[in-house]
């Protein structure tokens, strides 16, 4: 288990370096000099060329990811030995001159929002999607089956910035029952935090839950028909029993693997929730650094949210093995 | 080892290791020896049976006879070519002679396609138009495995189990082979529709003058299909001898004991039946017991068994893989 | 005194989008504490959902079941739900063919096993362990107290089955019903569990039901044996009156089919035409007709009337649903089945 472990921490590190690396080297490629955005309107060609060895861009790709990488355990300076010298303490991702600071203060600086959404909203689908779905279940074919599958469809196939919208204009603009979503600590205001999260919990749980009521119906009612329910109920088992140690245990494991990999993603960035309700996260960050081709931040960005979803392979992998005996790590 | 005359196959130290899991970090790999070191031949003609439990390897080896499988060591020789290591072109020509029928017959026929184009696949395969057209020759065949020869354009799914197994012999026979290995071809089926099937097999055996590697658990079924009989058990041969002579005289302890299992349909044949009760079951083929590899069930085993793998040597009628033979 | 299990025009239907499938069809047998009924039919016959009527299992679910069936006194198909939960398990229990998919996957074996015994026994968990360890050693699992936290998949087939064996038999039921319990496996292991069942039936005095398409096993386990096709019992007797003396001629069909040990390997085995029917299209009348060898000697009757259950000879225990007069059976069994035999 352990052995498995640090195999997978090692190989999803190398994973990281990889996604490093091809990023790093697609900006490379990428026909905007970074040295001309930094440069401003009364840009010269001995100015440009100036910052180009000033950014080290001058130097060949190895080199420059080789430095890269060295920041992220050691951190180190940009524009050494100019008067404009900027410190990047490790981890250094990176250095925003646009914003004339570093990467990873920017992550760091965002990442409150993203995890108050990811967390807040993961429960609210986990409750309803669960519970819809296992009532769904065991009433199969009836009018709250129906109902409730019906909804998920609907849920399902809307867009977060067509709900998000609509609840903002209700309940925002119309009844003023919510302020405007946004971000507050909630260490600081914890009512004003939970009041403006509302909007963008319910907005991404709306659409998650319908598909977790739907996958936990399906699991649950596949598992009814196994051979080892049967087994339970000629055993003399209660039906509450029988559904929950029996068929809702067996059911969880590929829901749990979905879920996983869904709070993985979703830390890396609620993209579009965010940037609709304009939240200041992780997604919005990087929405904002593509369009103004902040490449630092981009690539910071992206390295956070592949080290998001990487872990959560390794968590839901690990969770799997505990979850299921049968799957031997090794 | 005595040979027979005119062998169309031939098996020599056929060995299969399939590779298991590994231990920790970078530990060995385990090694699942399916099939090992297994001979024996086939004369042209007769049906060799081909029986053990489950894990024994009968299936593994049925698939080294045909190359389904590539051997990790030892030879199979068809019609005097060594085919041990042909490539899929090589065995081009050869598959054409050597054609397999399988168990399941919901698994093995492809539902998108119809009866026709699933008996006519052998001849697209390998290029072969036979005489007055594939449509004409495949109606044939359906025709003499019993099946009306109008249900060209019908879907497997709409055929009862004995029917489709019968719909895999046909194809089996599609191209004429010479050599039909089949695996289980009877044990998924219900009661009443084996026997259907063995009679096939057996007129088609006698008509065509087909060679057949029968393989199967059942041993009542070999009984009645097979002249020759070999008995695996895990990897091994431990006993091969002429039908009559196998199920009156059997040699090895488990060969004796497999027979002693088989329940008889009737009452009084049971109680004056001599029963052998064999403990526990076989062992992990990855870790197989050494020297003999029966010995842990064995209620003869003694010291030496522990220590030499016994050879498969020639007793009267039989060979037979044991220190002491019955 | 009346037997442990009596069930009485037995019928149970599955409404489908095909129509009605009659799975079951007036099915009427008794089985006595300490003996076997083996029920014996090929795919389709009905043989499974008998059994899970026995144990009310169809409650709850679109089957329409009808008749009467009597577990030591208790009315199974009236009871209500709750009141059959109270007998599942404890005065009858079953096990299943697939022993591997029969138990759960992520439960240990003990667990499973305590699981069924705590359902029946007000006792501790720890007592119930106990019971577990117990029972895997009277099955004969070698070291029980180690293998009790071992899972379902890392028991062999042989060894679940007798895990299955144990938790079945926990609660010392009075009726076990024993559904296919050695088609998947070897014939050695099968010899194995089948010797067990029946020591523990000499041991405890169970009444079983073995379920089963193998005439063999039925001789070897069963003191009577009920022979289903398409749904209907079409022989019914002792072991030896239906296997050495059949009547019907689907049962002379099997027997001389099935491939022996003994006799001439050389002769062709005398197949049964055809293939066993649909559910869903019952052929009219006998619904073996279209199979049968002998149509002939009867007329319409055997594509147009269902046959009655007759008793062979007057107050014999041993019936056959079969247009022919008893004469005509006789002498055909006497001339053309009896030699293959």
């Amino acid at each position: 288990m352990l052995k498995y472990t640090l195999r997978r921490v090692v190989s999803g590190t190398l994973v990281l370096g990889i996604v490093s690396a091809i990023v790093f080297a697609i900006f490379y490629i990428l026909p905007s000099d970074p040295a001309r955005l930094a440069c401003g309107k009364s840009c010269t060609p001995e100015l440009v060329a100036r910052i180009q060895v000033a950014l080290e861009l001058d130097q060949s790709l190895p080199v420059q990811y080789g430095r890269f990488i060295k920041g992220i355990f050691v951190g180190r300076t940009y524009l050494e030995n100019t008067d404009a010298a900027r410190e990047c303490g490790a981890p250094c991702l990176g250095y925003s001159y646009q914003t004339d600071l570093p990467v990873t203060e920017l992550l760091v600086d965002r990442l409150p929002a993203t995890l108050s959404i990811a967390v807040g909203a993961s429960i609210l689908w986990l409750l309803i999607g669960l519970s819809s779905g296992i009532l769904s279940a065991l009433r199969r074919g009836t009018w709250i089956d129906r109902t409730s599958q019906g909804f998920a469809l609907a849920a399902a196939s809307l867009q977060i910035y067509f709900v998000g919208l609509i609840l903002q204009f209700i309940f925002v603009d119309k009844l003023a029952w919510l302020p405007m979503p946004g971000y507050t600590s909630p260490f600081d205001y914890p009512l004003d935090w939970a009041k403006q999260m509302v909007l963008p919990w319910v907005t991404l749980a709306f659409l998650l839950s319908a598909i977790y009521s739907r996958l936990t119906r399906s699991g649950m009612i596949e598992t009814m028909g196994e051979d080892f329910v049967r087994t339970a109920r000629a055993k003399g088992l209660s039906s509450r029993d029988i559904n929950l140690k029996h068929v809702l245990r067996a059911a969880m494991t590929p829901i749990v693997t979905v879920f996983g990999l869904d709070l993985g993603s979703l830390l890396g960035g609620a993209v579009i929730t965010e940037y609709v309700f304009n939240i200041p996260g992780l997604g919005k960050l990087s929405t904002e650094a593509v369009t103004n081709l902040d490449l630092p931040v981009v690539t910071g960005t992206v390295l956070f949210a592949a080290f998001f979803i990487i872990t959560a392979n390794i968590v839901v992998d690990l969770l799997y093995s505990a979850l299921d005996p049968k799957v031997r790590l090794t | 080892m005595t040979s027979v005359n005119n062998p169309i196959l031939s098996v020599q130290g056929l060995t299969k290791h399939f590779p298991g899991g590994r231990e920790g970090l970078i530990g060995k790999r385990d090694v699942v020896q399916a099939v090992d070191g297994v001979n024996f031949e086939v004369a042209a003609g007769e049906a060799l049976g081909l029986v053990g439990e489950s894990g024994c390897g009968k299936s593994t080896t049925g698939r080294l006879i045909t190359r389904l499988l590539e051997p990790t060591a030892g030879t199979v020789t068809f019609e005097g070519q060594d085919i041990s290591h042909f490539s899929n072109a090589q065995m081009r020509p050869i598959r054409t002679q050597l054609q397999m029928i399988f168990q399941d017959p919901y698994a093995s026929l492809n539902p998108r396609h119809t009866v026709g184009t699933i008996v006519s696949t052998p001849f697209k395969i390998n290029k072969v138009t036979p005489e007055g057209g594939v449509k004409k020759r495949v109606q044939e065949i359906l025709e003499i495995v019993g099946l009306n020869p109008e249900h060209y354009n019908r879907y497997p799914h709409e055929f009862s189990g004995g029917q489709r197994q019968r719909i895999g012999i046909a194809r089996a026979l599609a191209l004429r082979p010479k050599l039909i290995v089949a695996d289980e071809p009877v044990s998924a089926l219900d009661v009443s529709i084996q026997a259907q099937i063995i009679n096939l097999m057996k007129d088609l055996q006698k008509d065509f003058g087909l060679t057949f590697v029968f393989i199967a658990h059942d041993l009542a079924v070999v009984r009645h299909f097979a002249q020759r009989v070999a008995v695996m058990y895990l990897g091994n041969i431990v006993e091969i001898a002429d039908r009559d002579t196998l199920y009156a005289t059997p040699k090895h302890p488990y060969t004796k004991a497999l027979l002693s299992a088989v329940p008889e349909a009737d009452p009084d044949a049971t109680g004056a039946r001599e029963r052998i009760r064999l403990t526990g079951d076989v062992p992990n083929p990855i870790n197989p017991p050494s020297g003999c590899r029966f010995r842990t069930r064995c209620w003869k085993a003694a010291e030496i068994c522990a220590i030499e793998p016994p050879a498969l040597l020639q007793i009267g009628k039989t060979q037979v893989a044991c220190h002491f033979p019955e | 005194m009346s037997a442990f299990l009596e069930v009485k025009n037995l019928s149970v239907a599955f409404p489908t989008e095909d129509g009605i499938v009659q799975a079951v069809d007036s099915l009427s047998f008794s089985v006595e504490k300490g003996k076997t009924l083996g029920i014996v039919g090929e795919s389709g016959s009905g043989k499974s959902v008998t059994s899970l009527a026995i144990l009310g299992l169809q409650k709850g679910s679109k089957a329409r079941v009808s008749g009467e069936i009597w577990v030591d006194g208790n009315e199974i198909i009236s009871a209500s739900e709750a009141e059959v939960r109270k007998l599942r398990g404890k005065a009858m229990s079953m096990i299943f063919q697939d022993a591997l998919a029969a138990l759960h996957p992520y439960y240990t074996v003990g667990h499973q096993i305590a699981e069924a015994y705590l359902v029946h026994n007000d006792v501790s968990k720890k007592v119930a362990a106990t019971r577990a360890i117990e029972m895997l050693d009277r099955v004969g699992i070698p070291e029980p107290h180690k293998r009790v936290n071992d899972y379902p998949h890392q028991f062999s087939g042989g060894m679940r089955q007798r895990a299955m064996i144990a938790m079945a038999l926990s609660c010392n039921p009075s009726l076990l019903i024993a559904d296919e319990p050695t088609t998947a496996l070897d014939v050695t292991v099968q010899a194995q569990i089948l010797e067990l069942l029946r020591d523990l039936q000499k041991e405890f005095g169970t009444a079983i039901i073995l379920i089963t398409h193998d005439l063999g096993v039925v001789a070897e386990t069963a003191d009577d044996v009920l022979l289903m096709y398409a749904g209907k019992q079409i022989e019914y007797g002792t072991v030896r009156d239906v296997l050495q003396v059949p009547q019907h001629p689907y049962a002379w069909g099997l027997l001389t089919s099935i491939p022996r040990l003994t006799g001439d390997p050389n002769l062709a085995l005398t197949a049964i035409q055809g293939a066993p029917p649909s559910l869903i299209s019952v052929p009219s009348g006998c619904a073996f007709h279209p199979r049968c060898t002998y149509v002939d000697n009867v007329g319409t009757a055997c594509t147009n009337i269902i046959p009655e259950l007759i008793p062979v000879s007057e107050g014999k225990h041993h019936s056959v649903r079969c247009h022919m007069s008893a004469k005509v059976r006789q002498d055909i069994f006497a001339n053309k089945v009896e030699p293959q035999l």
